[in-house]
């Protein structure tokens, strides 16, 4: 199996930077999404007194795809949708990319008010044939920084499309 | 907050006390419109059977913060998670709701892990665990590593 050169030619490229920031409600509702009570994540009082000292967000916040999600109206395609075409020229027509798993790294807290950047590279795209057909697997490659220049996080994702 | 675990609480193969959960439809809206994952594959039945499974399905990135709370839960206020992952193995399907705010019966998750190594780096007392989310046939859905950093009594 050959992955068409079109597909290829985005393995490597960095992806834009994604600048966002972090705000209290925004982690509160993740938090409850997840049906965790935590109150370093909702409770100022609570937060301010730990080791923190301001409520934080959970680890795996900063990967919600809200944050990588166009902020303009009529956006030039992403990296992804970008990726997304390519594929189903080359017969990955399952209408679903599925995600297959993450690995991170923390390296430092990320606080409610702190600004976040980010940046995605497709570091690999892998073929197999599965049970129901061939299978492409992607992994991407994270880095986020916060206003410090701090690295905060990094985290590898990999996604299956059919 | 629970109180707090100690580096010298632990051995090799303690097990990270456990953190049951239910899925359910709403808790899946919930969760899309707190991430922004818009992927139909999670609430569009014939989206779903299109892409090859029976009816939608819970995000893999739930089950990941499922995980991390199992560890941040454990770990507690002082302790602090450094390296996590996991891999979504098998899919899992949320319980319909019965009422606005009751599921029906059904489906129980369960994250468990245990420690399976303790050391010091440096400055930092580590633990490496390995973590899963069981269904409710015991199936390991999602399989996982993570290692911690716990305070010391020194």
């Amino acid at each position: 199996m050959m992955l068409p050169e079109e597909v290829t030619k985005l393995i490597g490229k960095a992806g834009e930077v994604h600048v966002f920031q972090v705000e209290k409600e925004p982690i509160r509702r993740f938090a409850d999404a997840v049906d965790d009570a935590n109150p370093l994540y909702r409770d100022e009082d609570y937060a301010r007194s730990s080791k923190y000292g301001s409520i934080i967000a959970p680890p795996g916040f900063i990967s919600s795809p809200w944050f990588s999600r166009p902020k303009s109206g009529t956006p030039s395609p992403s990296a992804r949708e970008e990726l997304r075409n390519a594929l189903q020229k080359a017969g990955y027509t399952n209408p679903a990319a599925v995600d297959a798993g993450i690995e991170y790294e923390f390296f430092c807290p990320v606080r409610a008010g702190d600004t976040i950047a980010f940046t995605s590279t497709i570091k690999e795209i892998i073929e197999r044939e599965g049970k129901t057909g061939k299978m492409a697997f992607v992994i991407t490659e994270t880095n986020y920084t916060n206003q410090n220049g701090d690295l905060v996080a990094t985290a590898r994702g990999t996604v299956i499309q059919r | 907050m629970a109180k707090q675990l100690y580096w010298e609480d632990v051995e090799v193969d303690s097990e990270i006390t456990p953190l049951p959960k239910v899925a359910t439809t709403q808790m899946l809206v919930k969760w899309a419109g707190a991430s922004g994952d818009f992927n139909p594959l999670h609430y569009d039945d014939p989206f779903a059977t299109a892409s090859g499974v029976p009816r939608p399905v819970v995000h893999g990135a739930l089950k990941r913060q499922w995980l991390i709370q199992l560890m941040t839960d454990w770990i507690g206020d002082e302790g602090a998670l450094k390296k996590f992952s996991c891999q979504y193995r098998g899919f899992d399907f949320p319980r319909l709701m019965k009422t606005m705010a009751e599921p029906h019966e059904g489906e129980t998750w369960q994250c468990l892990g245990k420690v399976t190594k303790k050391y010091v780096e440096g400055d930092d007392h580590c633990v490496d665990c390995d973590i899963r989310i069981e269904n409710a046939k015991g199936e390991v859905t999602t399989p996982g590593k993570a290692t911690v950093v716990l305070p010391s009594r020194g």
